[in-house]
């Protein structure tokens, strides 16, 4: 059974972005990531979690109880902030120990866990100090540390890196990678940082305007968006608009039948990840307008004959001029929904 | 950048030495208007005679303190002010702080009106309203009576001890009030535990702010005080109505020693823990 549930969940008028009837599950152990723009509903979805916003319909619940009617205080989660984290009139020791000595445990037992925990996120030797004294990064570390100190059922975290800059991010988006797979605790992260979701993750939920456009692994959700939203705010993209026309999809350069589900007439979105796309023997004519070197490989902006541009990822030879094949394309109806993927051999028949 | 561009308009602004020159003749000149009158005072606390047109006394002595500290009103006005502006700054916690977190966390009808309401008292000129404050007073029978200075002295204390409170609520971030309930705190605790611990500077200000108001009082509470009872500020008054400037002089320097071991006492307290450790100067 799914450590936590979310059915028909709704809240209307959130200044954090809507939630039109979501539904998911989360494993125990797993890490979701909610993803998406801001607005799009993910923090409200997290606050409604934690229980600092009531839903105004649908109903949370944890291993099959529903958490609704139990204050923020009784309920098994613990929750890290994107600022003002820490309480700046308490020291370290006592920010992590608030926690434990509201539960009113022995002493001893506090000491011993608040060491452990600091030891957990490399800080054991900050325990006297205060938040102003820390980083951006330690103040975070801490603030992770006194969620876990409580050893909740499930940890939520409202982009907690954003006010990091990127290089810090970097290493504590791996850090909390380790200690979670490490721990085994099971996670809710709050992001529109997709790196971030792609490197974390178990499974990504993605959403947009309220509502969940795709929940899958990272790898399916990068090499297989379920609708156009996904494709384009996933990763880097090329989209090409299109049209069905007499059993054929016609769009920029490419000209292949059409897959099953789409109408003659229809509008069509062709989504290509520029590492797809490859200089070969075959394929449709391009000019190369710009090379980008970004270290381990390179990014040509291409002009095809009709005008439009491509971007290509690739580590080999980008000629001025030459034929382009792509490797995998995506195909979207009108709806926005994946309508097909046309691989390799599928391509392979595609007259340019 | 954009000022000190404008300023370096003016030719000895581009010359460093020139710029040092000016600071140092604004802060002498500060200093001087500052430190000038409060000189003179205590000059004026020593001397037994200084005429005109000398700038310095031309005898001194410790006569008029002499002569002060064997008043035997001053016993009586001491233990008068001592006993109602404490009173006062209690009350007003009692009364104020409750609003202030009202009008930092809560939402309800008025709330603007009532936050901009409080103001009234301090737009009309103060002793027409305590002209008014002792017409009613007298039908209550709280003139000539310890009620009736305590809340004379309260009216001036109330705008403070809310306006300056709700600023220190709502300077307290909401995610640090969810962070203590989400790690176990219920609403009560995490009003204990958090945000009254971070408003309190404000409070401390608010408080040292409304104490001194309370105790340098003198209209209001002469006006509703007498003839019984005589604060501090009340007697000196009258002391500096009826006898030479040595007297107010002496008396006023006796009037500031509360005030200064409360800003030296509240420095301590501002100076001290996290505060501190925020501005660096721990």
């Amino acid at each position: 059974m799914a450590l936590l549930e979310l059915t028909h969940l709704q809240k209307q008028y959130a200044n954090l972005g809507v939630v039109r009837d979501l539904n998911l599950e989360v494993a125990e152990g797993e890490v979701l990531c909610l993803l998406g723009p801001s607005g799009c509903g993910k923090t409200t979805t997290l606050r409604m979690v934690a229980g600092f916003l009531q839903p105004d319909g649908g109903d949370i619940r944890m291993d099959g109880k529903s958490l609704l009617r139990l204050p923020p205080e009784r309920r098994p989660t613990g929750m890290v902030f994107q600022r003002y984290t820490l309480w700046p009139h308490m020291s370290v020791w006592h920010n992590v120990a608030f926690g434990l000595g509201l539960r009113r445990r022995p002493r001893a037992e506090i000491e011993q866990r608040v060491k452990d925990v600091l030891e957990l996120v490399g800080l054991p030797e900050m325990a006297r100090r205060y938040p102003a004294q820390l980083s951006g990064g330690q103040q975070q570390r801490i603030a992770l540390a006194r969620a876990l100190v409580l050893e909740p059922r499930l940890l939520l975290l409202d982009e907690p890196f954003a006010n990091l800059d990127a290089q810090l991010r970097e290493r504590m988006r791996d850090e909390l990678l380790s200690l979670q797979r490490r721990v085994g605790i099971t996670m809710i992260f709050v992001t529109h940082d997709q790196a971030e979701a792609l490197v974390l993750a178990h499974r990504i939920a993605v959403m947009r305007e309220g509502n969940l456009e795709q929940i899958a692994a990272p790898d399916e959700i990068y090499n297989r968006p379920a609708t156009r939203f996904v494709a384009a705010f996933v990763g880097t993209m090329n989209l090409l608009e299109g049209k069905v026309s007499a059993g054929q999809v016609i769009a920029g350069p490419f000209r292949f039948p059409v897959p099953s589900g789409l109408k003659d007439g229809e509008t069509v979105t062709l989504a290509i990840r520029p590492e797809d796309l490859a200089f070969a023997s075959g394929g449709f004519p391009v000019r190369t307008v710009q090379v980008a070197n970004l270290g381990h490989y390179r990014r040509a902006t291409l002009q095809t004959s009709e005008g439009g541009e491509l971007l290509a990822f690739t580590g080999g030879e980008i000629p001025s001029e030459g034929l382009v094949q792509a490797s995998r394309v995506l195909v979207y109806g009108a709806s926005g929904k994946l309508a097909g993927v046309l691989e390799p051999q599928a391509l392979a028949q595609v007259k340019p | 950048m954009q000022p000190v561009r404008r300023l370096e308009a003016v030719w000895f602004m581009r010359v460093p030495q020139m710029r040092r020159a000016l600071l140092w003749i604004l802060v002498l000149a500060l200093g001087f208007f500052l430190l000038m009158p409060l000189l003179t005072l205590v000059l004026w606390a020593f001397a037994d005679v200084w005429r005109y047109p000398s700038l310095l006394p031309q005898m001194y002595s410790l006569k008029w303190w002499n002569w002060v500290f064997h008043n035997g009103n001053l016993g009586k006005s001491a233990l008068w002010s001592f006993t109602t502006a404490p009173v006062v700054v209690l009350l007003a916690w009692v009364i104020c702080l409750p609003a202030a977190y009202a009008f930092s966390r809560l939402n309800f009808p008025g709330k603007r009106f009532f936050f901009v309401a409080l103001l009234a008292a301090d737009s009309f000129p103060r002793f027409g309203i305590y002209i008014s404050v002792a017409t009613l007073f007298f039908q209550w029978g709280l003139i000539g009576n310890y009620w009736g200075v305590v809340l004379v002295q309260l009216i001036n204390v109330i705008v403070t001890m809310t306006w300056i409170p709700t600023a220190g609520f709502d300077g307290v971030p909401r995610e640090l009030e969810e962070a203590a309930r989400d790690s176990g705190a219920n609403p009560l605790q995490v009003f204990w535990r958090v945000t009254l611990p971070l408003a309190l500077p404000s409070i401390l200000v608010a408080s040292i702010l409304a104490f001194l108001s309370a105790f340098d009082e003198a209209q209001g509470t002469l006006v509703v005080g007498a003839p019984d009872i005589t604060t501090l500020p009340v007697l000196m008054y009258s002391l500096v109505a009826n006898y030479p400037e040595p007297v107010g002089a002496v008396f006023s320097i006796l009037l500031s020693i509360p005030n200064l071991l409360l800003l030296i006492f509240a420095r301590r307290i501002l100076l001290s823990g996290y505060l501190a450790a925020g501005f660096g100067v721990r």
